[in-house]
């Protein structure tokens, strides 16, 4: 049986954040562009709390707290700015939200 | 009598000013009036300063306001008024007054009227500060107000190439010549810690020779470029390319002589430094000799004027050399009335020929011109030292000078060209008012100057014809000041027949010109007689060729090098370099523009992008770091 250590806590987070990193660039969905991005945090938030517990230092895990808190409070934010885009243009594509191109 | 001192310096600003408002519009006469009233209050504020001067021995020294003033530098502005400064100050108002009113008749169909004006007055506050100033720093702003006036002057007509070209070329002669003024300046205040005339000649008698000698040699390179000393000489003969009360007031009565000035200043300086003395004089009787056999062969008697200034520039420098300081004013100031006569003299020859300036076209112009005639003739007598006119008092001296002091060659030299002065003299005066009648077969109708410019000539008249009897009160007056070293003759014989002798020289010199020259087979040259084409004529004709030996070897030289420099280096590295530089970051932005194409999702790849290249760098530099040891 093979113990599972703080590597296996890394990889995971870095294919989760890699996973995420794609999804940011290729999706076209700001729906799936907003999961993309909790992907991304929460891969962050798994080696946060990885390392806290590997160093036995408890910071890591209190800031993997704010990442979470600061997430929400996004994800707040920009569904209820989706949820405007979506009733003036009914659509959520991310090509046409170009209206600041100079 | 401050009072007097500051009207004296700046009623010639004021009228420059007032000219220079009605600078761009057409003729207007009193932009030609109030210059001349201006400079009338100036002459007569000089007059005062003169009589005060004159009557109590005493100085006017006033101090208007600081210049600079850093750590141990002390510049004022500070003027003051003894007896060489008044003697300048009534040379320069007396010709600049008449030669201000005989401009407005000569410029009468000018126009550009208005300008001319302007900047003749500019040119006269600008000499006054050079002579009136009590430090050399201020001295040194009057040298360079005086040549921006004289490149304005000479270049007055602009849309001529010669002009222009002779202008350019006065200036930057001036400037090489400047250059080793300044560099002369600054190791005077280097050496004596000020540069204040009173102060630092005091301090100059407790310097080192040689110190002394090169501060000697840099200020009298400056002398020698405003007085057109060989080898800088060859701007002030095409300086009369400038309107001829230009010639009159700038290149013959005042500005060229301002380096005379500086050595009859600077004469605590020069008398601890003989040897520099004795170069200055034997510079002198070379130019003097030299510039009068140019003038004999010369077409243009403007030109044939010019090289007489010249010759006479050479006579002061040689009396100043020998320590004949006073000797030096005097001629100076005969000079000055005189020369300008002659100058005014030939603008009205020329204003009466359309501007034909060769003498050969011209004869028998005495019929039609008689005043001006008198005027010029009056004016050769006294250029050629005749008694009782005042170059006879003031040349005379100066030979005897040379010779009591022992230098026979240098006295030589100047008899000699004493004899040239009065021959190519009388054979321009021969040329254009007597002989034969060449000029209405050309089709000139010359006609008599406007009666108020020969009067306002008079002045000038009179006192080249008196000037000389002044010498005994003008000795007195300046001594007080300058070494009074009388130059006697200590047998009478030997003096009455030096005196004499010389005076024959000259009739005899002035009765071959007059023969040669009236003569009624004197035709216009056309290149085919043997003198013409004889080595001699055709080496004065061209100067000896200095010109065409500075065209070889020093202008078209410079122009390649200049080129090379414009094309090779500044083209190719210096601009090329900027332009590069432009370039780059012009492209970058051309090529990188269409990042911002305002598509979040291509906007989110780049920043990507942008992540895995610093995280990337991050992690390079960590190991660099980490493998050279930095980071440990």
């Amino acid at each position: 049986m093979m113990e599972i250590g703080l590597s296996h806590y890394l990889v995971l987070s870095t294919i989760l954040f890699a996973i995420g990193l794609v999804g940011v660039m290729r999706r076209k969905n700001l729906l799936l562009l907003f999961f993309s991005t909790e992907i991304l945090l929460n891969s962050v938030n798994i080696a946060f709390a990885a390392i806290s517990h590997y160093y036995g230092d408890l910071t890591g895990q209190m800031f993997a707290f704010f990442v979470i808190a600061i997430a929400a409070s996004e994800v707040a934010v920009g569904l209820g700015l989706l949820i405007v885009w979506h009733k003036r243009h009914n659509n959520i594509d991310l090509d046409t939200m170009s209206s600041m191109k100079g | 009598m401050e009072l007097f001192l500051y009207t004296a310096l700046f009623a010639p600003f004021v009228g420059s000013m007032f000219a220079a408002f009605f600078g761009a519009s057409p003729k207007t006469l009193i932009a030609g009036i109030v210059p001349s009233i201006m400079l009338g209050v100036s002459l007569i504020s000089s007059t005062v300063l003169l009589v005060f001067v004159l009557s109590t021995g005493q100085h006017v020294q006033v101090e208007m306001m600081t210049w600079m003033h850093t750590g141990n530098l002390y510049i004022p502005f500070g003027f003051n008024v003894d007896q060489i400064t008044v003697t300048m100050m009534m040379v320069v108002t007396i010709v600049s007054t008449v030669v201000h009113v005989y401009a407005i008749g000569y410029m009468s169909h000018d126009k550009a009227f208005n300008r001319f004006f302007a900047w003749l007055s500019a040119f006269v506050f600008s000499m006054m500060i050079l002579v009136m100033s009590d430090n050399f720093a201020g001295l040194f702003i009057g040298w360079e107000g005086v040549g921006v006036c004289s490149w304005a002057l000479i270049g007055f007509w602009y849309h001529k190439e010669s002009a222009t070209w002779a202008a350019n070329e006065a200036f930057i002669m001036n400037r090489i010549a400047d250059l080793g003024m300044l560099i002369g300046i600054f190791l005077i205040y280097w050496n004596t810690g000020t540069l204040q005339y009173a102060e630092s000649f005091e301090a100059m008698k407790h310097l080192d020779t040689d110190i002394l000698t090169s501060i000697g040699i840099f200020l009298f390179i400056g002398a020698m470029g405003k007085s057109a000393q060989f080898p800088l000489h060859t701007w002030l003969a095409d300086a009369m390319e400038g309107p001829t009360p230009v010639s009159a007031l700038i290149h013959a009565a005042t500005m060229v002589t301002a380096g005379v000035y500086l050595v009859v200043r600077s004469n605590e300086l020069y008398a601890l430094i003989p040897n520099v003395g004795l170069f200055i004089a034997s510079l002198g009787a070379f130019v003097a000799i030299f510039a009068a056999t140019m003038a004999l062969v010369n077409r243009d008697i403007k030109r044939v004027i010019a090289y007489s200034t010249l010759s006479q520039l050479g006579y002061m420098f040689a009396a100043a050399g020998l320590g004949a300081y006073w000797v030096a004013l005097f001629h100076l100031m005969a000079h000055a009335f005189f020369k300008a006569l002659l100058f005014l003299g030939g603008g009205n020859v020329m204003h009466a020929m359309n501007d034909e300036l060769d003498p050969f076209k011209m004869g028998g112009l005495g019929k039609t011109m008689k005043g001006t005639m008198i005027l010029m003739t009056l004016a050769s007598v006294a250029l050629a030292g005749l008694f009782p006119l005042a170059g006879f008092f003031s040349k005379d001296m100066i030979l005897e000078a040379a010779f009591v002091e022992h230098h026979y060659i240098i006295y030589t030299v100047l008899l000699l060209t004493a004899g040239l002065t009065a021959f190519y003299s009388f054979r321009i005066i021969a040329l254009i008012f007597h002989g034969e009648d060449r000029h209405t077969a050309l089709g000139f109708h010359p006609h008599e100057a406007y009666p108020f410019m020969i009067k306002a000539m008079l002045p000038l008249a009179v006192l080249a014809a008196i000037a000389g009897f002044a010498r005994p009160y003008y000795f007195d007056m300046v001594t007080a000041i300058l070494p009074d070293t009388e130059y006697h003759i200590h047998s009478a014989a030997t003096y009455w027949i030096m005196t004499i002798g010389t005076q024959l020289f000259v009739i005899t010199a002035i009765y071959f010109a007059y023969k040669k020259y009236m003569s009624s087979d004197i035709k216009v040259p056309d290149g085919t007689s043997d003198m013409e084409n004889s080595f001699k004529y055709k080496l004065l004709i061209n100067q000896y060729y200095i010109p065409h030996f500075y065209e070889e070897f020093l202008v078209k030289p410079y122009r390649s090098l200049s080129r090379v420099f414009w094309k090779e280096i500044d083209m190719k590295i210096v601009d090329a370099t900027v332009d590069g530089i432009a370039n780059i970051i012009y492209s970058t932005g051309e090529n990188t523009r269409g990042m911002q194409s305002g598509n979040l999702s291509t906007m989110l790849k780049w920043m990507v992008t942008g992540l895995v290249i610093l995280l990337s760098l991050a992690v390079a530099f960590g190991m660099a770091a980490k493998y050279t040891n930095l980071g440990v």
